[in-house]
C-alpha cells in the first residue's frame, strides 16, 4: 500500500513537469510529429491486422449460437457492430496497444535513463520530462482515436466476411448493420480511448522515467509499464461505463 | 571558478561527502581523483545539481546554485558543458544532430549557421566529415570526442568531464585528456575531470583534489603529487607498478 502511494505520489509529481510549455515551440512540433508516427503509423498494420479477424470470429459466433429460427440473420450485423464498436475496438484494441506502445515508451526512455541521455538533458537546462514525455501523451490522444475508428471499420469488413463463411448474406449483414444505429455509441467509444491512450502513454512514461539500473532494470520496467497499463485500463472501462452508460 | 563550501551529502545513513570544500580555478584543468566509491561522481552530480546537498553550497562565479530559482539553474546550466562516462549522446540523433542540439534549442540561430558552428566544433575535435554517422556507429573514442564536441558547442563556462577516459586504449586517452586540456586554455574556462587515472593525472592535473572517504585528504598539483607524504594518497597513487618504479627511479637519481 505504501509503495502504491510513493508510485501514485511520484507520478503526479512527474506529470506536474510533464504539463509545461515547451522549452521551443519548433523542436515540440517536430518531436510530436516523430512520435505520431513512432506511435500511430507504425500501429496501424497490427490494428488492421487483429480488427478484421476479431470482427470475423465476432459475426461467425454470433452466428454459431443463433439457434433458434425466429432470430433474424440481420442480428450477426447487430450483433458485431455493437460488439465491436463498445468493447472490442476502443478496449481490447488499447490493450493490444499498451503492449506495443506502452512497452516501446517504457523502454525506449528506460535506456535514456540509464546511459545518462536523460542527465546530460537535464544538465543542459531542460526539462527532461516535459521534453520526452509531452510529445508522446498529445501523440498518443490525437492518433489514438484514428487507429479505433479505423479498427472498428477494418473489423466490420472482418464480421461480413466472417458472416459470409457463416451463411449470413450481404444484404442481411448490411441490414443488421444499419438497424437501430446510436450514434452515442461512438461518442463514448473515443472518450474511452482518450482515457486509454493517456493512461498507456503516461504509465509507461512513468515507469521508464524513473528506471534504477542497466539492462534488466529497462526490460523489467517495460514489463510492468505494460501490466500496470493493463490493469488500469480495465479499471477504467469499468468506471467510465458505468459512469456513461449508467 | 567553481567553488564548494563544506558539502554534505548522505543517501540514507550512509555518508558519502564530509564538510567537503574545494575551488576549481578558471583556465586550469581541475582534477578529482579518488578510489572507486570515494565520492568523486556525487561530487560531480552535485555541482551539476542532478544531487541536492544536505549542507553547504556550490558557488558558480560566486552564484549559489542551489539559493537561485529552478528557472535560474536552468539558465546556469545552459554555460555548463558536460561529459559523461559513457557518452550519452542521443541514439536516434546523428553526430551532426546530436552536437546541434543545444542549438536548436537554446539559439534563435538560422540552419547554416548552427551547421557551421557543428562543423567548427567538429573539426576542433578532429571529427570533420563525420556528420551523418549514428551514435552506434562510433568508436568509444568517437563517442567521447562527440559528447566533448557537444559539450562545448554553446561556449560553455564550465566543462565537467567524468572519468573521461574510461574504457579507452592509453592513447586514446591521451588524446582526450590533451583535447580537454587544449580547450580549458583556448577558451579559459573551469574544467573539471573526474578520474582515477593516474596517467590522466600526470598529463593534465593542475589543481588536484584528492577524496578519500567522502573527505578531501589532499590537494595540490601534479608535481607535488609525486613527493606529498600523505600516505592514502601514496597508496592511491603508487598502487600500480609503473608508478612506483617511476618513484624508485626518482629517488635512486
Amino acid at each position: 500500500m505504501i509503495k502504491l502511494l510513493q508510485h501514485l505520489g511520484l507520478y503526479f509529481i512527474m506529470m506536474k513537469k510533464v504539463i509545461s510549455t515547451p522549452e521551443k515551440w519548433s523542436v515540440f512540433r517536430k518531436q510530436l510529429v516523430l512520435e505520431m508516427e513512432k506511435v500511430g503509423l507504425n500501429s496501424i498494420g497490427l490494428v488492421i491486422i487483429l480488427s478484421f479477424f476479431m470482427g470475423a470470429v465476432v459475426s461467425i459466433q454470433t452466428a454459431f449460437n443463433m439457434f433458434s429460427p425466429l432470430l433474424p440473420s440481420t442480428l450477426v450485423g447487430l450483433a458485431s457492430r455493437d460488439s465491436l464498436i463498445l468493447e472490442f475496438s476502443p478496449t481490447v484494441i488499447s490493450l493490444i496497444l499498451a503492449g506495443k506502445v506502452g512497452s516501446s515508451i517504457a523502454s525506449e526512455i528506460g535506456s535514456m535513463r540509464v546511459t545518462e541521455q536523460i542527465d546530460a538533458l537535464e544538465i543542459m537546462g531542460i526539462n527532461s520530462a516535459s521534453f520526452l514525455i509531452l510529445p508522446k501523451i498529445i501523440a498518443t490522444i490525437l492518433f489514438f482515436p484514428f487507429l479505433i475508428i479505423m479498427s472498428m471499420g477494418v473489423g466490420m469488413i472482418g464480421a461480413w466476411a466472417g458472416g459470409l463463411s457463416a451463411d449470413v448474406t450481404t444484404a442481411d449483414f448490411i441490414s443488421g448493420l444499419r438497424y437501430g444505429f446510436n450514434p452515442f455509441y461512438i461518442t463514448y467509444a473515443m472518450i474511452k480511448t482518450v482515457f486509454f491512450a493517456f493512461i498507456i502513454s503516461s504509465v509507461s512514461a512513468y515507469f521508464g522515467y524513473h528506471t534504477k539500473g542497466g539492462a534488466i532494470a529497462v526490460g523489467k520496467s517495460s514489463t510492468i509499464a505494460v501490466v500496470a497499463s493493463s490493469i488500469l485500463i480495465l479499471l477504467f472501462n469499468y468506471l467510465l461505463t458505468n459512469i456513461i452508460l449508467s | 571558478m567553481i567553488e564548494v563550501r563544506n558539502i554534505e551529502k548522505h543517501f540514507g545513513e550512509n555518508y558519502v561527502l564530509k564538510n567537503v570544500s574545494f575551488i576549481f580555478e578558471q583556465g586550469k584543468t581541475n582534477l578529482i581523483i579518488g578510489e572507486s566509491g570515494s565520492g568523486k561522481t556525487t561530487l560531480i552530480k552535485i555541482l551539476i545539481g542532478l544531487h541536492k546537498i544536505d549542507s553547504g553550497a556550490v558557488l558558480f562565479d560566486g552564484v549559489n546554485f542551489n539559493s537561485i530559482k529552478t528557472k535560474e539553474q536552468r539558465i546556469l546550466r545552459q554555460e555548463i558543458g558536460m561529459l559523461f562516462q559513457a557518452g550519452a549522446l542521443y541514439d536516434s540523433m546523428t553526430v551532426e544532430e546530436n552536437i546541434m542540439f543545444p542549438l536548436s534549442m537554446f539559439t534563435d540561430k538560422t540552419e547554416e549557421e548552427k551547421l557551421e558552428r557543428v562543423n567548427f566544433c567538429l573539426k576542433r575535435v578532429n571529427l570533420e566529415g563525420k556528420n551523418n554517422l549514428l551514435p552506434a556507429e562510433l568508436s568509444g573514442g568517437m563517442t567521447k570526442r562527440v559528447a566533448i564536441a557537444r559539450a562545448i558547442v554553446m561556449q560553455p563556462k564550465y566543462l565537467l568531464c567524468d572519468e573521461p577516459n574510461s574504457g579507452l586504449d592509453p592513447k586514446t586517452a591521451i588524446i582526450i585528456d590533451n583535447l580537454i586540456h587544449e580547450i580549458t586554455k583556448e577558451y579559459n574556462i573551469t574544467t573539471i575531470v573526474n578520474t582515477h587515472d593516474m596517467n590522466s593525472v600526470m598529463e593534465i592535473g593542475e589543481n588536484i583534489a584528492f577524496i578519500n572517504h567522502g573527505e578531501i585528504w589532499w590537494t595540490g598539483n601534479k608535481d607535488e603529487l609525486l613527493n606529498s607524504d600523505n600516505k592514502e594518497l601514496n597508496d592511491f597513487v603508487f598502487a600500480s607498478e609503473l608508478f612506483k618504479r617511476l618513484k624508485h627511479e626518482d629517488e635512486t637519481c
